[in-house]
């Protein structure tokens, strides 16, 4: 099984969390919305799968580069 | 002996009564659909307050909206015999003389943030691609033969899709249309989410736009966001002088961002500032609406060509974009190229979301932002080249 990371693209607040862990989502399904630059952001799944792993708050500020959920295909 | 009450009703024209339901539906849009509410929302009510007869909050006749009174005395008395209004005297000292849409081009530069263009200068080409649309719409609206040559230079400008230019460049070729330029300009920005996508749809190929690139841009260091503005300013001031009051404020206005020490000028000059001369244009802008200056010919011609401008803009953008790929080993995303069709951050959010839906791995905004404010500087530069050219 293989699976897919989902890294915070840009420095922003989380304004919801859409899946947990066990979730299937499929390609393109919002996993979470990130607000950054006054500006609502969908972060989406890049593959079908299961999610694996999601380590996200409503109200966390995140970073770009972090590691939040890995999808298992 | 005193005459009956009087009521406006009596001097109300259908002409009135139309620019009542543009204004009610400029408000509407900007209440309930939330586009552009910052603009659209003083225009629509200046609209409102122009379009009353009799109220004297702009006064106008035919020949414009007078405010000139050789000295300050007289002008005071004209004021009291209802000659002049508050508006015209925003109007005349307040815009048609530059002030304000300098100023709040200062309070732009104070709230820009140019990294994105720091770290990928390419975006420069892109902006600059992106005027497309306004040099190619200038000469159509002045072989129409409906434009004077001046008038022209206005409505192309519009396809900068960027407001302080295009009010500084209106007010100084053809004040006569600030009032149908400003409008048409802040409202076809809000449109751009609606304008761009059916455009870049057709010049792209879906496999264009699932290119991915790298979420993160390079680090930018403190020097390069200092001597930014101050290189931007310079080479702009040398090539193009006429550029100088708008790249200056804007150039300006960022140097306060960035110096590390004038936080407290800059979070001013974007604060309260900024929002104080934004809601007196819009309202001046509206103003300038009287229905016999508004319902023309040229209005229409002027809603129409201004399509043309931020479709030829989008187009630029999109070609050169694809032009420097030929040449890249690391591909960008064409769509990118798009986003210099400032309207911030309006044009680099259609950018984003496109490139998510046809790849959800992408994640372009930051890309866009770069072009984005390249088109913002690009459109003052273009505005200071038609300005020497036609004055």
């Amino acid at each position: 099984m293989s699976q897919e990371n989902i890294e915070i693209p840009i420095t922003g607040k989380i304004t919801s969390v859409n899946v947990k862990v066990g979730d299937k989502v499929g390609e393109g399904d919002v996993v979470c919305l990130l607000e950054s630059m006054k500006m609502e952001n969908p972060i989406l799944a890049p593959v079908a799968g299961t999610v694996a792993k999601i380590e996200l708050a409503v109200g966390q500020v995140v970073e770009a580069g972090d590691l939040v959920a890995i999808i298992e295909y | 002996m005193f005459g009956l009450y009087e009521t406006a009703f009596g001097s109300l024209s259908w002409g009135n009564i139309i620019m009542f339901l543009i204004a009610g539906l400029l408000i509407y849009l900007g209440i309930a659909r939330k586009m552009e509410p910052i603009l659209l929302v003083p225009i629509g009510f200046g609209i409102l307050m122009v379009n009353l007869p009799l109220g004297g909050m702009m006064v106008y006749s035919a020949e414009g909206f007078p405010a000139e009174v050789p000295t300050l005395g007289g002008l005071i008395q004209a004021i009291g015999r209802g000659e002049i209004g508050l508006l015209n005297i925003l109007y005349t000292y307040g815009i048609e003389s530059e002030v304000i849409p300098l100023l709040i081009f200062l309070g732009v530069g104070a709230m820009t943030d140019f990294r994105p263009t720091i770290a990928r200068p390419v975006s420069f080409l892109f902006g600059a691609a992106a005027q497309l649309g306004v040099f190619i719409v200038f000469i159509i609206a002045y072989v129409s033969g409906m434009f004077t040559v001046n008038e022209a230079a206005c409505v192309g400008i519009i396809g900068g899709s960027d407001g302080p230019p295009t009010v500084f460049l209106t007010a100084a070729l053809a004040p006569r249309l600030l009032g149908p330029i400003t409008l048409v300009a802040y409202s076809y920005m809000a449109l751009v989410p609606i304008l761009q996508p059916p455009i870049i749809r057709l010049l792209t190929t879906k496999k264009e736009r699932a290119i991915v690139m790298k979420p993160q841009l390079r680090q930018v260091s403190k020097l390069e966001e200092i001597l930014f503005p101050i290189i931007v300013f310079l080479v702009a001031a040398l090539l193009v002088p006429k550029s100088v009051p708008l790249i200056g404020m804007f150039m300006f206005g960022n140097l306060l961002r960035v110096s590390g020490v004038t936080d407290r000028l800059a979070q001013a000059a974007g604060g309260v500032f900024i929002d104080v001369l934004t809601f007196l244009l819009g309202i001046t802008v509206g103003a300038l609406m009287p229905a016999s200056v508004f319902l023309t010919g040229q209005t229409l011609a002027i809603i129409g060509l201004a399509i043309v401008a931020f479709a030829f803009g989008t187009a630029g953008g999109l070609w050169t974009a694809k032009l420097v790929n030929l040449f890249l080993k690391e591909k960008i995303n064409p769509l990118i190229g798009a986003a210099g069709v400032s309207a911030i951050p309006m044009s680099a959010r259609v950018v984003q979301k496109m490139g998510q839906e046809a790849n959800p791995r992408n994640f372009l905004l930051m890309h866009a932002m770069g072009p984005n404010m390249a088109g913002a500087v690009a459109t003052s530069v273009v505005a200071g080249i038609l300005l020497g050219m036609l004055m």
